[in-house]
């Protein structure tokens, strides 16, 4: 009744199906023994709060990854969608990702970059039109930013 | 100024009219504003008061000779004459302008705590408290070595009295407890709870933020020590509050914060301290904002707090019921005395992408932990949704409310 048909179609992009699968059963969901890094990531506006656990080989390559914790379900999405874009990737690629994505989420750049492929990262373009949920889609991906450079506090989106 | 006029009976619903800020689109629908726990609209009396101040009246208080600075003060010190009006204090002496129920809280366990107390002596407050009446203790406790006393809380969401009245004991020095949970709604029964407080001579401060706006408050009936309030929950503007206080106990206390107008005379070696409250109220002070205040309390007024308290009453039994008949909706706080707040959860949707999707429909909530973790501790959950009406709220609202979370419902089928 008092609702455009554009508000509908905005939430759904928001709630994407892609979105929802991840936020209902998250990949690589836990904890991962023998982590090398780890960073905690903390929306201190929505209580969003997750552990990202990384194994970093010798040759700088991310061998496995994992997060546990609690938030909504662009936060949980996000971070698993994350954890199946950086598997297996060289630590300098993953940087590269965390640039490409908090740009494009936060200042709407779209930048492609060599080798970035973020085809399946387009599901979390429609934060875009919700500014107070740009943090979420970004927090974990501050938190990988964090774990590689092993900063001790924990990574927050303020 | 003019005196607002008295209201009919009928006409609390009348009240939305009052209020600007509510005649808008959020994406698209009327705005529904649900969110008056964390803070309340103001009325245009609100609003116009500051603007007339401000635009006529304004200079510094208590400092000049000249014609704005006498009506500035008369403005400010008319405004503590309402406040201890509405709070049916003795005396304006006992009414201490503040930032609000921080800061009110903060005075408390710095200046009457704070030098009278040590290891061994315990502070009790409950389960149901707002960080804003828990942190203050827990640095007092830093600093004194005294203890942190927390009273547990049922599943209903209210204060386990037998539990509260068996940890008031000898070595207990304040009990600080919240009138209304602005997580859950509780009531608590601060009468009786005071009452046994006196007969066992434990000072009482009351967190009285979100019992303002939804009922008449007395603090000598209540016979409390203080009683902390802001004045953004009762329709006022940000940045204010008061701190009530026993005259008897605010003049043995020592000031909080050192500065201009709280002194009477200043050498550098000896001050004289301002008598009360001026004690407490170091710098200038929030002028406009505590003018803004006493125009809400006329506001209130003139529409009556037993009214508000009807009206919201049985606006928050038609929301629940509503809100109950949601097939997934669980209730968070059910307690028996409730103000019009009500928390809940969606089947396994977090709350933060409720609050999303409600925006989305214009319906404002809030959502989160709402500055009460160990509350959400005691659920075991992160977060509620919580819905907090006022009085210019009204079915409609509601019923848009319900509409918006099977619309949530709808989106994460
Ligand atoms: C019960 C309660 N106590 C204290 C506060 C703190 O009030 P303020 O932030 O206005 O100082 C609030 C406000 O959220 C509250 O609801």
């Amino acid at each position: 009744m008092t609702e455009s048909p554009a508000s509908t179609e905005e939430l759904q992009d928001l709630y994407r199906e892609l979105i929802l699968d991840h936020a209902r059963s998250p990949r690589r969901f836990g904890r991962l023994e023998n982590a090398t890094h780890t960073a905690d990531g903390i929306n201190p506006l929505c209580g969003d709060k997750l552990k990202l656990y990384l194994q970093v080989d010798a040759d700088r390559r991310i061998q496995d990854l994992s997060f546990e914790g609690s938030g909504c379900a662009i936060s949980v999405a996000s971070a698993s969608l994350l954890t199946d874009t950086v598997v297996g990737l060289p630590v300098d690629e993953a940087e590269a990702f965390f640039d490409v994505i908090t740009r494009r989420l936060t200042e709407g750049r779209v930048t492609d970059v060599e080798g970035i492929d973020i085809d399946k990262l387009k599901a979390l373009d429609g934060v875009r039109e919700f500014p107070a949920r740009v943090k979420c889609a970004t927090l974990a991906w501050h938190a990988l930013h964090s774990a590689l450079n092993r900063q001790s506090q924990p990574a927050t989106t303020e | 100024m003019s005196q607002p006029q008295p209201r009919t009976a009928s006409s609390v619903a009348d009240c939305r009219a009052d209020f600007p800020i509510l005649e808008q689109c959020i994406s698209g629908a009327p705005l529904v504003y649900l969110d008056s726990a964390a803070s309340a609209q103001q009325p245009a009396a609100v609003i116009d008061a500051v603007a007339r101040y401000q635009r006529e009246d304004h200079a510094n208080v208590h400092r000049g000779v000249h014609t704005l600075s006498h009506r500035a003060t008369e403005a400010y010190e008319g405004a503590r004459d309402k406040l201890r009006d509405f709070i049916n204090a003795a005396s304006r002496r006992e009414i201490v302008f503040t930032s609000g129920t921080t800061e009110s809280i903060n005075l408390v366990a710095q200046s009457y705590c704070r030098p009278r107390i040590g290891a061994g002596d315990k502070i009790l407050i409950t389960h149901l408290e707002h960080h804003a009446n828990i942190v203050p203790w827990q640095i007092l406790c830093e600093q004194t070595g005294a203890e942190l006393l927390v009273a547990p809380i049922d599943d209903a969401g209210q204060v386990e009295l037998d539990a509260l009245l068996a940890m008031m004991t000898d070595d207990v020095f304040i009990l600080a407890i919240s009138h209304v949970s602005n997580a859950l709604g509780t009531i608590s029964p601060i009468a009786d709870i005071i009452a046994t407080a006196k007969e066992r001579g434990i000072p009482v401060l009351v967190d009285g933020a979100q019992g303002v706006p939804h009922l008449a408050i007395d603090v000598r009936a209540l016979d409390c020590d203080f009683y902390a309030f802001s004045g953004h929950k009762m329709f006022g503007p940000t940045g204010t509050g008061v701190l009530y206080g026993r005259e008897s106990l605010l003049d043995a206390m020592p000031p909080y914060q050192g500065g201009g107008d709280m002194i009477l005379e200043v050498s550098f070696e000896a001050t004289v301290y301002n008598e009360l409250p001026y004690k407490f109220e170091a710098g200038t002070p929030n002028i406009s904002g505590c003018v803004g205040l006493g125009a809400a309390v006329d506001y209130l007024q003139s529409v009556g707090m037993q009214r508000i308290a009807d009206y919201e009453h049985e606006l928050h039994d038609y929301m629940v019921a509503e809100l109950k008949a949601i097939d997934g909706i669980r209730l968070i706080g059910q307690a028996t005395e409730k103000a019009s707040v009500q928390s809940f959860l969606l089947d396994d949707i977090h709350s933060h992408d409720l609050g999303t999707i409600l925006d989305h429909q214009g319906v404002a909530i809030r959502t989160g932990h709402h500055c009460a973790m160990p509350v959400m501790q005691h659920f075991g959950i992160s977060g509620t949704a919580r819905a907090s009406l006022a009085l210019y709220n009204n079915e409609d609202d509601v019923n848009r409310l319900t509409e918006a979370v099977l619309k949530a419902k709808q989106v994460f089928a």
